[in-house]
């Protein structure tokens, strides 16, 4: 049996003002179809666990979750090793509905990034206001993260989870190093 | 700073969030259409100093394509709407006309 590990293998750093983590294996579905329709609700919240988020909006408990992708599509969140059957069941429910369903797992690398300053170390690299009072937990964003493509909420509060594509994760990480080097405090929010 | 509106997922994002996509409404005409028609589908571009119509993508973010009505001189959006939709909508140039008295594009004005 081969040894699975994710694009970074967990690899951390925590000498920063912010603790930047790579969270090793995360089970991701993506969900196309229409996400006001019942079938495809009903899929996605019997395999995740959690209610059904509004637009722009996450559910997530632990390694379950539901990320609101776009008008036509959910990322559906469950532990790595429960990918297979989940599939198997959203695909049984989904029989007969305009849908589209596939794992993505291994295609994404999932960052934690945590600490009182992970706030404004992310703001350094994201289009995104993420003042306080604009970026709350529950909120769910697809953006840019320097030049890749990343999608981050706010897992707990101090903690955004973000997550990118695979074959940019040492991209990413490197870049999430440089944002929460020792000094780099701002103090804007 | 161009910031857009993407009508798809609601989203306010600033310009490098989303891709352009060139002049919006360009008409392919069909089967027997004259060679100068094709020319104008093709290579016939508008370039306005004032209120502008394009096409632009949310590629960073729900994927989407829309419509944009901007001013190429302010940056002001006067609106986005969306990419199943053939001509400027009637409300949105009544915005710009309240904004931009005279404005033409086009046809349209
Ligand atoms: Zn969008």
């Amino acid at each position: 049996m081969s040894n699975i590990v994710s694009a970074l293998n967990q690899k951390t750093y925590a000498d920063g003002i912010a603790e930047v983590r790579e969270i090793g294996l995360q089970g991701m579905i993506t969900l196309r179809g229409d996400t006001a329709s019942t079938a495809v609700k009903s899929a996605a919240t019997d395999v995740a666990g959690v209610d059904m988020p509004a637009p722009n909006q996450v559910n997530c408990v632990d390694q379950r979750g539901i990320c609101w992708m776009s008008p036509d599509e959910l990322l559906v969140l469950c532990p790595y090793e429960t990918v297979a059957d989940n599939l198997a069941k959203m695909r049984k429910s989904l029989d007969g509905a305009h849908a589209l369903s596939v794992d993505v797992s291994d295609a994404r690398a999932v960052f934690d990034l945590s600490g009182p300053h992970a706030r404004e170390a992310l703001a350094k690299l994201v289009p995104v206001d993420l003042s306080p009072d604009v970026f709350k937990e529950g909120m769910f964003r697809r953006s840019r993260m320097a030049q890749v493509p990343a999608a981050f909420w706010l897992h707990a509060p101090d903690t955004f989870r973000i997550i990118t594509f695979r074959s940019q994760a040492q991209y990413a990480f490197d870049l999430l190093k440089v944002a929460v080097q020792p000094g780099s405090e701002v103090g804007f929010f | 700073m161009l910031i857009l509106t993407c009508p798809c997922c609601g989203v306010t994002g600033e310009e490098t969030e989303f891709h352009a996509g060139g002049e919006a409404h360009l008409k392919r005409h069909g089967p027997g259409s004259t060679a100068d028609q094709f020319e104008e589908y093709l290579f016939m571009r508008e370039n306005p100093k004032g209120v502008h119509f394009e096409r632009w993508r949310h590629v960073y973010g729900c994927g989407k394509w829309f419509h944009a009505a901007r001013s190429t001189t302010t940056l002001e959006v006067y609106g986005t709407y969306a990419a199943q939709t053939h001509e400027p909508p009637k409300d949105l140039r009544d915005t710009i006309s309240k904004k931009v008295p005279g404005w033409t594009w086009r046809e349209f004005q």
